[in-house]
């Protein structure tokens, strides 16, 4: 992959928020990149830090949010976090655009959804609401809604939750953007209509190449849609690598603690499910070594004392452990 | 569409709707009133002072032989002037600040809800004497004056309102789509607060009326030869004890119009409110 691919680059990206009680950080000292016509996973527990990093892109975190000095996010060669606000404005759903995990909300429910699909084209392209139509029903046709026609004038109580994501959908691409971020898109929806939007979002990835930062804790969701994958765990990306790899082989034991808790059907009613005693770290105050240290099985006092460094193995993976997973095939892949 | 949803609810709330029809039969009345008049208002029939109801005066004379049907009619006019400009400027003037307030937040937050503070902080009767007697005793003064004191509650319940409805995801949504304070605040913000706008509106086009006759009956609103209802009431009351009968139609007049704004908002309320669906 080459330089000239990467569109989206985010790093040392150090996030906190000020409270009465003392710092609470969001995000530490993350990296990655998104190539052009890639889909990266995000994926996370809750609290890992997850959309703290899709709102810096967007610019969308609350004021209070504080960036450390050297923190980058840089998009097509531009610094996002230190960008004009108006200049921001300008790549806000023309080139950057986001769809949210609960779509029954994320629609205004007085206006048309017509009229809402065509915002950001009336936004961007300075068009009129009758000129920007014929996109409108283009683009409900491409997001798969039958018979676009009749139902720009629908509001949003009139379309069940699938319908109303793919609307969601329809207005983030209205413009043509080159970064979708999608956080948790099928969430808030049944398994079937996940499906079905997972769908529509791999079909309009392969028509556009446009690159997905997908943010999710569905591993399935994963394993269906993503080139690569950033594993989170409180405000670090403590795995990266692409999906094969990560399934087939992860170096960190929380990644192989994540595959673990996924509820399998074969032997079903014999196990019980895996979960990963404790809970995340208070980010008020973080460990001094390991984030991970006090859930890990593999844990000894070197990782109480110090931060594992990011060590790269072969395969285009990378992980920060001190003890690293064995190399071995796991099963269900 | 939402509009004739709206309609078809009220239509059910019975009182709601005989109150609208009562108010839409009164601003046509108001309109027309100079045309359809019995008597000139002025006219004196001499003969006739402090006449009781009969065939001829529909509502009788007062102590100067007009006809009082004549001037409830055109009285009606002052009521439903002092209604309507009472409302207009909360809601040109008090809306927007509110939502403005709510969506910006911060400083500008905080100097638009002090000024509402104090303005709030005064009784609402003594503001408007306040504000007539600087501006000048007249009819239009009182007007204004009614529209100021009502600002306030307008700029509180639209910054309220707002407060919800900035949090919620499609506002978010709209960001993200690039859309800046302006346009959130006029195609997101306001369509979606405007229902709990629209009752008080009601509410206040009532109690707008109320006051207006109470300035105008202290002295303060109408001057003759305007006609008003309280001053009408006012002229009344210094003939209490000679004919009683002459503060009887103002009085209805008043009560039943000021009845009817707070009915039509009680039902506007269930009407625009899902949760109170009639079953």
């Amino acid at each position: 992959m080459s330089q000239a691919d990467e569109i989206l680059n985010v790093l040392s990206l150090r996030a906190s928020f000020p409270t009465y009680q003392g710092k609470v950080k969001a995000v530490n000292n993350i990296n990655f990149s998104i190539n052009k016509g890639e889909i990266v996973a995000l994926v996370g527990e809750s609290g890992s830090g997850k959309s703290v990093t899709a709102l810096s892109i967007m610019g969308l975190n609350a004021p209070t949010i504080k960036y450390e000095k050297n923190s980058l996010i840089s998009y097509k060669g531009q610094d996002l976090l230190t960008m004009k606000k108006k200049k921001l404005k300008k790549i806000r759903g023309n080139e950057i655009s986001m769809i949210f995990q609960d779509p029954l909300s994320s629609l205004n429910p007085l206006q048309p959804i017509g009229r809402q699909i065509a915002e950001p084209i009336q936004l961007h392209q300075g068009k009129s609401f009758f000129s920007a139509k014929e996109r409108v029903v283009q683009l409900l046709r491409m997001v798969g809604i039958p018979a676009p026609e009749k139902r720009l004038q629908d509001y949003p109580h009139q379309l069940s939750g699938g319908m109303r994501q793919r609307v969601m959908i329809a207005m983030a691409l209205a413009c043509n953007p080159t970064l979708l971020i999608a956080d948790e898109p099928t969430t808030a929806l049944d398994v079937t209509i996940q499906a079905q939007i997972l769908n529509v979002l791999r079909e309009l990835q392969k028509d556009t190449g446009i690159s997905i930062l997908l943010i999710t804790h569905d591993l399935g969701v994963v394993a269906e849609m993503a080139d690569r994958v950033l594993v989170m765990y409180s405000g670090e990306i403590v795995e990266e690598g692409d999906v094969f790899t990560i399934f087939k082989s992860p170096r960190h034991p929380y990644t192989q603690g994540l595959l673990n808790s996924v509820p399998k059907l074969k032997g079903a009613g014999e196990d019980r499910l895996k979960a990963i005693p404790g809970v995340v770290p208070n980010p008020l105050n973080l460990p001094e070594g390991c984030n991970f240290y006090s859930r890990c099985s593999y844990s000894s006092e070197k990782c109480s004392a110090a931060a594992p460094p990011i060590t790269d193995s072969a395969q285009n993976q990378r992980f920060a452990c001190w003890h690293p997973l064995e190399k071995k095939v796991n099963q269900f892949v | 569409m939402r509009f004739k949803v709206m309609m078809r609810r009220l239509y059910y709330e019975r009182l709601a709707f005989l109150s609208l029809i009562y108010l839409l039969l009164l601003i046509l009345l108001s309109i027309i009133a100079p045309f359809i008049v019995p008597f000139d208002p002025e006219a004196q029939d001499l003969n006739n002072i402090m006449a009781a109801p009969n065939s001829h005066h529909w509502f009788g004379t007062d102590e100067l032989g007009r006809d009082i049907f004549t001037r409830i009619l055109l009285g009606g006019q002052a009521a439903i002037q002092a209604g309507l400009i009472g409302i207009m400027i909360p809601l040109l003037v008090g809306v927007p600040l509110g939502v403005i307030s709510g969506y910006m937040g911060g400083i500008v937050d905080d100097i638009f809800m002090r000024v509402v503070d104090a303005i709030l902080s005064f009784p609402a009767i003594l503001l408007a004497l306040a504000i007539t007697g600087a501006l000048g005793v007249s009819l239009w003064n009182a007007m204004i004056a009614i529209g100021i004191i009502f600002t306030p509650q307008f700029a509180r319940l639209a910054r309220g309102q707002t407060l919800q409805v900035r949090r919620e995801p499609y506002v978010e949504a709209a960001k993200i789509s690039g859309s800046g304070p302006f346009w959130i605040m006029v195609r997101h913000i306001f369509p979606n607060i405007a229902s709990p706008i629209i009752v008080q509106a009601s509410f206040s086009f009532s109690l707008a009326i109320l006051v207006e006759a109470s300035l105008s009956f202290l002295g303060m609103g109408a001057q003759s030869p305007q006609i008003s209802w309280g001053g009408m009431l006012h002229q009344a009351y210094s003939m209490i004890f000679v004919n009683p009968l002459m503060m009887l139609f103002p009085g209805i007049a008043i009560l039943l119009s000021v009845l009817a704004g707070n009915f039509l908002g009680d039902g506007l309320r269930i009407a625009i409110d899902p949760r109170m669906k009639r079953t």
